[in-house]
């Protein structure tokens, strides 16, 4: 990329010609990744809203149940850390390591997406679904939007193992891999922003 | 967010090869970015305890707890752009870092503009059995 010599970083960025496929695509993705988070902003808007508005029906800390919220946050962490793992594995073109980290992570993004079922499973029972109150219908659309966007990624992650079986590490299957790894880990901090907004910041 | 260690050069090193305003873990080898990862991941699990102990212990002053909450949130968010996810504000990054200042802002706008507006709103209405005896 330098010219005679030139170090790269005195050729100043508008000179320099187009940038590299691989930058390009993670603009654009990453320009995605941020009106999704708009999105779960307008969520948490009618959240932060609605939370007080009951109807009569079961509040936040009575129903939350911090260990368990522990424990999805617990695997959200580590599958974003194996995730990574998964990132370095692939760019080494290393098959066995990206299998073994891509699965790793997939049980640990199912392990979340399983607590979180058995949570709305147990919180219907009780008669507590989105129809009872303001509040459980903007908890339910935040947390299942949440949740939605972690099943489509495991989705996802199954799909780029096949594609990385099928068709190798191509530059596009790498740059695939790479957008998956922002997904993941955008989703992670909107995670953050859950935990702490709605179940600890309950009351 | 460009994650490549061999394809590109331009990594926007200093004269002496040194990093300028990088994210740890962007470039490098592949110790470097597990080292990153490693790094976010601890960082991130200290900020998570503290979120849920203060939530649980009574030894902080109630009113205080939810903006504790928030500082931590954002802190750990602040983690994760920067270990994770890689995002600096590196010369090869300004339209990246551009890009999350505008999301950041319409972000806070909604979140903030429909908690004020809703709260006056809440504080400007008739009440509500004040309203049943109007019908009437």
């Amino acid at each position: 990329m330098s010219v005679a010599g030139t170090p790269i970083e005195e050729i100043p960025l508008s000179l320099r010609g187009p940038a590299p496929t691989r930058v390009l695509v993670g603009y654009g993705f990453w320009l995605f990744l941020l009106s999704d988070i708009i999105i779960f902003g307008v969520f948490f808007a009618a959240y932060a809203v609605l939370s007080g508005e009951t109807a009569g029906g079961p509040t936040g800390p009575q129903l939350f149940d911090h260990g368990r919220v522990l424990i999805e946050t617990a695997c959200l962490l580590a599958s974003s850390f194996t995730c990574g793992m998964m990132a370095i594995a692939a760019d080494r073109r290393a098959r066995a390591g990206t299998y073994f980290w891509a699965i790793v992570t997939m049980a640990l993004g199912a392990t979340f997406l399983s607590l979180e079922l058995a949570e709305f499973a147990h919180m219907a029972a009780i008669g507590a679904v989105p129809q009872r109150s303001a509040f459980l219908s903007s908890f339910f659309t935040l947390v299942g939007t949440h949740g939605l966007h972690v099943t489509t990624g495991l989705l996802w992650l199954a799909v780029m193992l096949a594609q990385i079986a099928t068709l190798g590490f191509s530059p596009a299957v790498q740059r695939r891999l790479l957008c998956f790894s922002l997904f993941w880990h955008a989703l992670d901090i909107v995670w953050v922003g859950v935990f702490s907004i709605v179940y600890l910041g309950a009351h | 967010m460009d994650r490549s260690a061999d394809t590109d050069s331009d990594g926007a090193k200093g004269a002496k090869g040194t990093p300028r305003d990088e994210a740890p873990g962007a470039h490098g080898t592949g110790r470097d970015r597990f080292n990153a990862y490693l790094a976010g991941l601890i960082f991130s699990t200290i900020l998570t305890l503290a979120s849920f102990w203060s939530a649980s212990t009574g030894a902080i002053y109630g009113p205080g707890v939810p903006i504790l909450l928030g500082v931590l949130a954002i802190a750990q968010m602040g983690v994760h752009l920067v270990f994770f996810l890689h995002i600096s504000s590196a010369p090869d990054q300004v339209n990246n870092f551009l890009a999350l200042a505008f999301g950041v802002f319409v972000v806070g706008l909604i979140v903030f503009g429909s908690m004020l507006i809703m709260a006056n709103l809440n504080h400007m209405m008739v009440p509500m059995d004040k309203l049943m005896q109007m019908q009437r």
